[in-house]
């Protein structure tokens, strides 16, 4: 029998420092469902996504009983929206409205797929569907959104920036008085990863499997206790330690995906091992870099701590799971994590060593609540610096910004749930107009020419 | 399927005895008892083999651990593969 200390520690991390699997994502491709007639089209995708992801919500709870390990959501990404339009035309809309009915009669809480790629330019279907996500946003539950304007291999393209910046403010001004719940469903991408299972930035890409199964697992509460335990250590054991803590975080990670995938007879597609924050007391990922030794987070010295937190939990992750893929590594979304939101509050993180901290986590600039006036093309000009972090870098970095309308820096909005509250952050506002103004492509970046 | 079960709390006289009964209502074999003393927490870990048991394994979890809170433990029972996976290679 397995010794009893590494039982204990394992009912310890469930029990009391919040490990859980985030979420099993169900990826279902709506490539089949195309018709050049939208009605038609709409209900193949309904009635898809309903049979396929009917068993979803009851297999995830049974194995969260069988197994004593919670699985906090359920839910379903699907092929880029922009794609299905591409046969149909007609009103975009139609689909956000068809995917929240599925969405709710199979009992998921987020469908995400409402989305576009346009990272080299406009298809068909693009535009007109980008167009539509502050209405779709605004008259769906349960939809979210992204659009990846830019990638490594074909550089940004600054269209689709301009027209972005405007789109996340439109979804603001819509969701106004609904607890500005557009823009916090709405991802910003570069270099978009197509089998990532979290939300709000999930969709199901064009060369994935019909039907797939996708597990994010978490806990920046058991790798934050873990180095509790280990105050004097080096930076080489800090890091040795997380390694470990993450190897095992991802080894139910890959328990709960091989069982859900046998169960559901779908095939297991990766396992995202993020460290993803909730407000919940002892789920921060500001927690563990103020463990390896910060004041606070923000504190000179951040940056660091989280490429050593991102790399490590990395290399713990890859030996545990046979496909690591998604976004894995540490998120840093501001609403959503207790330390994060002490550190804005207080003056300690500002968005430009957010920005910097961007360049070295798992994603970007996540959860930012910001001043209401901000114009549409400074959100753009935080959109292009982001991506160009990510064309530069080879990885993936989004942004998710929530212009918070008639509010001002200082101030807080409280969005209720795992989205958590924000203060609201200053932001640069010397306007970049003419630059955005500009539109066109930036080249692809050296980094691209490999083969 | 094998499960195992943890008790931990407060040493009292019967909890042996008490989970024992538990199982052996519901057709649950007992493979292999560990118990020891840490921090002044009694801490019991039962390897039990639930593939004959007449309820369901959920169920069988559920009545673990309301037993535990009538008697102020902490009872849990896990299928055994997710100690396996987390600790074995």
């Amino acid at each position: 029998m397995i010794n009893t200390q590494d039982i204990l520690e394992t009912i310890n991390m469930i029990r009391e420092e919040n490990l859980d699997i985030r979420t099993i994502t169900m990826g279902i491709s709506l490539l089949d469902c195309a018709d050049s007639d939208i009605e038609r089209a709409c209900d193949r995708i309904y009635d898809k996504i309903c049979r396929k992801a009917e068993k979803l919500v009851y297999t995830g709870e049974d194995i969260e009983k069988q197994y004593g390990i919670p699985i906090i959501n359920k839910r379903i990404s699907v092929t880029p929206i922009a794609m299905i339009l591409a046969a149909s035309g007609g009103d975009p809309v139609k689909y956000a409205k068809t995917l929240d009915r599925a969405a709710k009669q199979v009992g998921v809480n987020f469908l995400g797929g409402y989305s576009a790629l346009v990272h080299k330019g406009f298809a068909s279907g693009d535009e007109a569907l980008i167009n539509s996500i502050p209405e779709a946003l605004s008259e769906t539950e349960r939809i979210c959104s992204s659009v990846n304007i830019g990638s490594t291999k074909t550089g940004i393209n600054m269209d689709a920036v301009r027209l972005m910046g405007k789109i996340v403010r439109q979804s603001a001004v819509l969701t106004k008085d609904k607890g500005l719940v557009g823009p916090s469903k709405l991802v910003v991408f570069c270099n978009a990863p197509e089998d990532n299972p979290f939300m709000a930035g999930a969709f199901h890409g064009a060369g994935e499997p019909d039907c797939v199964i996708n597990v994010g697992v978490s806990g920046p509460g058991v790798v934050r206790a873990a180095l509790s335990k280990i105050p004097e250590a080096d930076i080489t054991q800090v890091a040795d330690t997380v390694k470990k803590t993450a190897f095992k975080i991802t080894r139910v990670g890959q328990l709960v995906a091989s069982v859900a995938s046998e169960r559901l007879g779908v095939p297991f597609g990766i396992v995202d091992l993020s460290l993803a924050p909730t407000p919940a007391v002892g789920d921060s990922v500001a927690h563990i870099l103020e463990e390896m030794g910060l004041e606070q987070c923000g504190a000179c010295g951040t940056t660091a701590c989280l490429a050593l937190l991102n790399d490590a939990v990395k290399k713990g992750g890859v030996m545990a799971s046979s496909h690591v893929g998604g976004l894995s590594g540490a998120f840093i979304p501001v609403s959503e994590d207790a330390g994060m939101i002490d550190a804005a509050r207080s003056g300690s993180l500002l968005i430009e060593k957010l920005e910097a901290m961007t360049a070295v986590c798992s994603v970007g600039l996540d959860m930012i609540a910001i001043p209401g006036d901000t114009p549409e093309e400074v959100i753009a000009g935080i959109i292009a610096d982001e991506a160009a972090i990510g064309m530069v870098n080879s990885k993936t970095t989004a942004v998710r910004v929530i212009p918070a309308i008639g509010k001002k820096d200082g101030e807080e909005i409280n969005f209720g749930g795992l989205f958590g509250v924000s203060p609201i952050m200053k932001v640069n506002t010397a306007s970049p107009a003419k630059f955005i103004s500009r539109g066109g492509r930036i080249p692809a970046p050296l980094q691209s020419l490999k083969n | 399927m094998r499960a195992i079960i943890t008790v931990v709390g407060k040493d009292m006289v019967g909890i042996l005895a008490k989970i024992s009964t538990v199982c052996a209502q519901h057709n649950v074999n007992v493979i292999e008892v560990s118990q020891s003393i840490l921090q002044d927490m009694f801490c019991m870990i039962m390897l039990v083999d639930v593939s004959k048991c007449d309820i369901e394994f959920t169920a069988f979890a559920e009545g673990c651990r309301k037993l535990g809170d009538e008697l102020h433990l902490s009872v849990n029972a896990m299928h055994e593969d997710i100690f396996n996976s987390m600790h074995r290679i």
